[in-house]
């Protein structure tokens, strides 16, 4: 009976309308930040030229999406079009057969210009199942007055030897600076996501090839011994619980000599209308040890259809304008080319006006270049991700093991008694998930 | 005897009630001063309390980026009628099981209670496909539904509590007057429960309202309520303490005012039986 009336409803309306085109609504899920919220701002220069298609918004909180998103995927509940996804969720996705593979993009859309690094971390068996909107590595931000006021001079590459010396003598407590500002709170996108890249540096790995874990190893002992003993002695109060936005609040506030993070944050503390210390910031690439790896890590927001969407030549296309050259030029005429989302594209980074407009733009690209997601630390890993393990029981076992690190920050446990907790959690995990015995 | 109430005393304990007033307020009032500062000083260390520059762009900036008015709709709806279907089964439930009660009623109340006892997540995915197969997902219906299941548990506990207060002689005595279930529902036991009604109703609007599992999870964007308006400024990179302040403070305030509005009621209400 519904179905008639419906049938009835719909044939009505288009003898009303008939001249007009059938329309199709595409709902686009999606996170929480400024390149985002920008694009929602500019769908209306996509909708111009697609008259056929409407674009509505669903913006979320990060944790409460990936939730919402996974649920729906899973269940194949159909409520979204266009995903905004993570480099960790693309390869597991991909291959659950969760995600199109974006073969449409159109002849202009110039696949061999995007960044080969992000291009791999969003392709699985050389397809692409998502096209990145923006990407991010991580590096170190520092004050150049305060350096030339101790007389150091910030090398291109530091050594964690370098960072460790400098941060110990730029720390004046009294005057409320501190040498280096990290992050401490409990999450696998938070600690984790900075430990398993400084893990990296130091020779370190989460599993060997036989997925057994690997916390018990020198490396890790020797990578926690160096951030707690670091955080204490040059770290600010309450290190904690301090995750990219205190510490943000903390740069920008003039009250770190060095923050090392994710390389978005330099358009923020660059910027004269929310930092006190835009101009004098320096970029350098993560701290190394020698071993041919820094410690920075490699992420891209990426926008996905999920599998059995309707309206998968409408999302196509949306997508494929969305992340196209002309959206970054689109951008860069409306807003200026500082704004430009960073990180995907090889032209961004040959533009002289957006290397005149971003003086971080020379370091972003050379740590986006510098982390490789298949071979992310010195000795060869089973999983794909520099920051992470690019399987879905990650997300658990990186908040716990972020929980006794940051246990270890505060003082409430021992480096050693953090390590071993990990490890027994890990296997614990692992062994229910079927990895090992 | 009476206790002697001396000025002191008085001055002393209106001093503690205010303080205790505030100190309970005060996070609503810190989210109301945030919404009106810009990104960088909500952020500062140490915090400014009065002296700061006023401004109202986080207001327009959310107005422009968001339709509360269709959150805000779909918030009135959702809890509204949440609350009215969950009343209009809850008071028979609860009238059956305080006045006349069998030997399972002790069980059938603990058992109610016990569903309570589980976390939502644990039944999500099997929510979420029962609501796909049948259309709910992303409709005010599906909330309401959701919602008045979660607090149908809570309601009749309330009422029940309420009821069980009335005295039965006084049932008795109007029914040996001749009253018939009708009367003596409309004429003797409503006068004396509405106290007792009127603040579950409020405290089950109340709990509907600030629901942000079911409402998150079960919504896209046509039924979406106020939390999920919420939910869309928060973020782990980047400033955004000013905007979810606006926001929130716009998401509280009709229930607020609500909530000011009916204070001697839900005082009256939770405090009901205190005293005989």
């Amino acid at each position: 009976m519904k179905n008639v009336l419906c049938a009835v409803a719909g044939a009505a309306a288009l003898l009303i309308s008939a001249p007009s085109i059938a329309q199709t609504t595409l709902t686009v899920a999606t996170v929480n930040n400024s390149d985002m919220i920008r694009m929602q701002g500019l769908t209306s220069e996509f909708t111009a030229k697609n008259p056929d298609i409407t674009v509505k918004w669903v913006t979320l909180e990060e944790n409460v999406l990936r939730q919402r998103v996974t649920t729906d995927i899973a269940t194949k509940g159909g409520q979204f079009d266009v995903l905004t996804i993570g480099t960790y969720e693309v390869p597991i996705w991909a291959k659950k057969s969760w995600l199109v593979p974006l073969d449409k993009l159109g002849a202009d859309y110039d696949v061999g210009d995007l960044l080969p690094k992000i291009k791999d971390a969003v392709s699985v068996d050389g397809k692409l199942y998502a096209a990145p909107f923006y990407g991010e590595s991580s590096m170190v931000m520092y004050r150049t007055d305060l350096f030339d006021k101790a007389g150091l001079k910030m090398p291109e590459s530091p050594t964690w030897d370098f960072v460790v010396d400098a941060a110990k003598k730029l720390t004046d407590k009294a005057g409320g600076v501190y040498g280096i500002c990290l992050r401490g709170k409990a999450g696998w996108g938070e600690n984790m996501a900075f430990l398993t890249a400084m893990s990296n540096s130091f020779g370190a790995r989460w599993f060997d090839e036989k997925w057994e874990p690997q916390f018990n190893s020198p490396e890790w002992k020797k990578t926690l011994t160096t951030y707690v003993d670091l955080m204490k002695q040059a770290g600010p109060p309450g290190a904690s619980s301090n995750g990219f936005n205190e510490n943000l609040a903390l740069f920008s506030a003039g009250k770190c000599a060095m923050w090392i993070d994710a390389t978005v944050a330099a358009s923020m503390v660059t910027n004269p209308k929310d930092s006190k210390v835009a101009d004098k910031v320096g970029f350098a690439l993560a701290p190394n040890t020698g071993l041919g790896k820094n410690a920075n890590w490699l992420w891209a927001w990426s926008l996905a259809i999920p599998a059995g969407s309707k309206k998968v030549d409408a999302a196509e296309k949306f997508i494929a304008w969305a992340t196209s050259k002309d959206y970054t030029k689109l951008v860069a005429d409306k807003q200026g080319w500082a704004a430009a989302p960073p990180g995907t594209r090889t032209s961004l980074y040959k533009n002289p006006d957006y290397l005149k407009a971003a003086p971080f733009a020379k370091m972003t690209l050379a740590s986006i270049d510098a982390a490789d997601p298949s071979h992310p630390t010195v000795k060869p890993v089973p999983y794909v991700g520099v920051q992470y393990a690019a399987i879905p029981e990650f997300q658990g076992i990186g908040t716990q093991v972020g929980q006794q690190f940051s246990a270890a920050l505060s003082g409430s446990t021992t480096v050693d008694a953090a390590l071993s907790a990990a490890q027994s959690a890990t296997e614990r995990e692992m062994k229910r998930a079927g990895y090992i015995k | 005897m009476a206790r002697m109430v001396t000025t002191r005393n008085k001055v002393i304990s209106t001093a503690a009630a205010w303080l205790v007033g505030f100190l309970i307020f005060f996070p609503i009032l810190w989210m109301v001063l945030a919404s009106f500062k810009t990104e960088l000083e909500a952020f500062a260390i140490p915090p400014s309390f009065l002296f700061f520059h006023w401004t109202t762009e986080n207001y327009v900036t959310v107005q422009e980026r968001s339709d509360y008015l269709h959150h805000a709709l779909n918030s009135i709806i959702i809890a509204g009628g949440s609350t009215l279907i969950a009343m209009l089964i809850a008071i028979p439930a609860a009238w059956s099981m305080a006045f006349s009660p069998t030997k399972r009623t002790k069980d059938v109340l603990l058992w109610m209670l016990s569903t309570k006892m589980m976390p939502p997540v644990g039944v999500l995915v099997p929510i979420y496909l029962i609501y796909r197969t049948f259309g709910l997902l992303d409709t005010r219906s599906g909330l309401i539904f959701i919602l008045c299941l979660g607090n149908l548990p809570i309601v009749i506990w309330m009422l029940f509590t309420y009821f069980k207060e009335i005295p039965k002689d006084i049932l008795e005595a109007a029914r040996m007057d001749g009253a018939t279930i009708g009367r003596e529902l409309i004429y003797v036991l409503t006068p004396m429960a509405v106290p007792g009604l009127a603040s579950t109703l409020l405290l089950n609007l109340i709990l509907a309202w600030n629901e942000a599992f079911w409402t998150l999870n079960l919504s896209t964007l046509e039924a979406a309520p106020l939390t999920v308006f919420i939910a869309s400024y928060s973020s782990p990179e980047g400033l955004f303490w000013a905007k979810l302040s606006a926001a929130s403070t716009l998401a509280i305030a009709p229930i607020l005012v609500l909530g000011w509005f009916s204070q001697r009621q839900l005082v009256r209400g939770l405090t009901f039986g205190a005293v005989k």
